[in-house]
């Protein structure tokens, strides 16, 4: 389903330590409370990694710190090499990194396929354009593959708050896709949708090029399990156990706290 | 937050360049006001529809911030007053001591490169701020410059600023003869108006949309939000300088009185009695504002009230509008075109499914 073409591999040319993202020693509070603490976790580029654990774990804390919405309180992240901890959001986009988040934050003021367009316009030059793009602008023919690429394209000219809650979660992995990214971070990307949409979530990210990884924080384990390679299960904002969908689906332990064997809440 | 009807998306704007996808509209209105001057006297020309696209453009400026940046400014008539005031201090005017004279073609861009500088360096301060806080710190800006203006009279010629400030000679022509104003003032107005439409749909435009909806997620696709709102504030300051050189041209004077709190009002008065929904609704709003401030007296004292009270019709004439309509005279149309697409019967929109 996905098109390869459209994610073709940028050219850093930064250090490479072997691990596309590295997080050691990472914490966050806020105030008294400690969401994350003592953080360290390995991605090699291309794996696909499952980030697991009940409500409050701390997950989407991870995401935000990663992708610099705030900055960690203690340890460091390592994107590609690249010490990032100290990077504006920006940039890191910049670098390659793309999330989506857990509730759609999309341009409701805009179509969809101005959405992408701008998604793709973000990580390239011109983002100071006083031109409109032409009919040839290569950005906004990818715009339109991208959106052909999710199914969104007989709503390519509608606007977003005309969407429906799964097309907006849609439109949010076309938005992830644009510019070459190296390294993806979704956030519940099933949420909400249907059980064909599912389907077609799945078949997305397992259709993506094997260079382009990604961390997927999903509570439908189904999903969750079969786009990943490796799982990391999080529990009050600590990483409790690591290791392959089947070892943890397995895991006494996993099964207690999340799987249905009872949870703190 | 404003929110703004997108007029197509860039896919469909790439081919709205050519002008037989001009809509029809648009070719009408333009034959309109191309021959309205035959119609009517040189007064309703050069005092009511030259103002109009004046307070127009000055108001454009702020619907480019408000409507697709979300940045309500107060600061638009200040930028405006700012360019006059530059315009009168390097070129010519009775206030010989302080004009320096130079030609008009050094004059006008070197005033409108000021502007711009002012503009950016007013935005760099203000996008550190949202909301009302916005309207405080730009308010603060103009009321500062009012006051600057009116106690400066090494520069700004204090209470009395400048007058006999006049329009080059170009081409022979008196442009600030009624016919010739008309057609200067429409000139930059559709200039203006054009720039803003399609800029709407470039890269900067979208981004600026993009940051007025979702600052976060703009930032987190590799945007710098606050560049792309100091550049906003840099262009909105450039529109509201050209409206401020032809205000100044009209009145042949600016002074401490251009730049008050009250126009600063009034051109806020004006941009939300259009709609900020889209550029021209800062030209339907000048209109109304024209209109009311000029027939305003003649209404009161022909009611037998005093005629000094005009500004409570214009205030009057604004409840009534933002009552009916908090986005303005825009908003009722698109509400009236609702209505007209919705089936008398069953209540939906004639489009939709009965499902």
């Amino acid at each position: 389903m996905s098109d390869a073409s459209l994610l073709t591999k940028s050219s850093s040319g930064q250090a490479d330590s072997g691990y596309a993202l590295e997080l050691r020693d990472m914490s966050k509070k806020f105030g008294a409370l400690e969401a994350l603490s003592g953080i360290n976790m390995k991605v090699r580029p291309g794996e696909r990694r499952a980030v697991l654990g009940s409500n409050g774990a701390g997950k989407t804390t991870l995401f935000n710190c990663v992708t610099g919405d705030f900055p960690p309180t203690t340890g460091a992240i390592r994107f590609f090499g690249e010490d990032i901890t100290a990077f504006p959001a920006q940039e890191r986009i910049r670098r390659g990194l793309r999330r989506t988040y857990q509730i759609s934050l999309l341009f409701n003021g805009l179509s969809v396929l101005d959405n992408v367009y701008l998604a793709c316009r973000g990580v390239s030059r011109g983002r100071f354009s006083f031109a409109r793009p032409r009919k040839s602008d290569a950005l906004m023919q990818t715009a339109e593959e991208l959106v052909d690429t999710v199914n969104l394209n007989e709503v390519g000219q509608t606007l977003v708050s005309d969407l429906s809650y799964g097309q907006q979660r849609q439109l949010e992995i076309a938005m992830a896709l644009s510019g070459a990214p190296r390294f993806i971070l979704f956030d519940e990307p099933a949420a909400g949708l249907s059980p064909t949409e599912r389907t077609e979530l799945v078949n997305i990210l397992t259709g993506l090029p094997g260079h382009v990884g990604y961390i997927i924080i999903e509570h439908d384990m189904d999903v969750a399990l079969r786009v990943s390679d490796m799982v990391t299960m999080m529990h009050n904002g600590r990483i409790f156990k690591e290791g392959k969908p089947a070892e943890i689906e397995d895991d006494p332990e996993v099964q207690a706290l999340y799987l249905g064997g009872g949870s703190d809440e | 937050m404003v929110d703004v009807t997108p007029i197509t998306s860039a896919n469909q704007v790439r081919s709205s360049g050519r002008l037989e996808k001009v809509p029809p509209a648009y070719w009408v209105m333009g034959v309109i006001l191309l021959v309205i001057p035959a119609f009517v006297s040189p007064f309703v020309m050069y005092q009511l529809m030259g103002w109009t696209f004046i307070l127009g453009i000055i108001a454009l400026s702020l619907m480019f911030l408000g409507g697709y940046g979300g940045m309500v400014s107060m600061a638009q008539m200040a930028f405006a007053g700012f360019a006059g005031y530059m315009v009168a201090i390097f070129g010519d005017s009775a206030i010989t001591g302080i004009s320096q004279g130079w030609p008009w073609w050094i004059v006008i861009p070197l005033a409108l490169l000021l502007t711009g500088v002012f503009s950016t360096a007013v935005g760099w301060l203000a996008v550190r701020t949202e909301g009302i806080y916005t309207i405080m710190i730009t308010l603060a800006i103009a009321a500062a410059f009012f006051y600057f203006t009116r106690q400066n009279y090494d520069l700004f010629n204090g209470f009395q600023g400048f007058n006999s400030v006049l329009p080059p000679q170009l081409f022979g022509v008196d442009w600030r003869g009624p016919y010739a104003f008309y057609y200067l003032t429409l000139f930059f107005a559709v200039l203006a108006y054009s720039l803003v439409l399609y800029i709407s749909r470039a890269p900067f435009g979208l981004a600026l949309q993009g940051v007025r909806d979702n600052p976060r997620r703009m930032a987190a696709l590799g945007y710098n939000v606050t560049a792309h709102r100091v550049a906003a504030y840099g262009f909105a300051g450039l529109l509201a300088g050209v409206g401020g050189i032809l205000l100044t041209w009209q009145s042949s004077q600016i002074s401490p009185g251009t730049v008050g709190i009250g126009p600063a009002i009034d051109i806020l008065i004006i941009a939300v009695i259009g709609g900020l929904r889209h550029p021209i609704g800062a030209f339907i709003g000048a209109f109304i504002y024209v209109i009311l401030k000029t027939f305003s007296v003649d209404i009161l004292v022909n009611l037998g009230l005093a005629g000094e009270r005009f500004q409570l019709v214009i205030g009057l004439g604004f409840l009534v509008i933002v009552f009916f309509s908090p986005d303005g005279i825009l908003g009722l149309w698109d509400r009236f075109k609702e209505s007209r697409n919705r089936d008398p019967l069953t209540g939906q929109n004639k489009g939709d499914s009965p499902l």
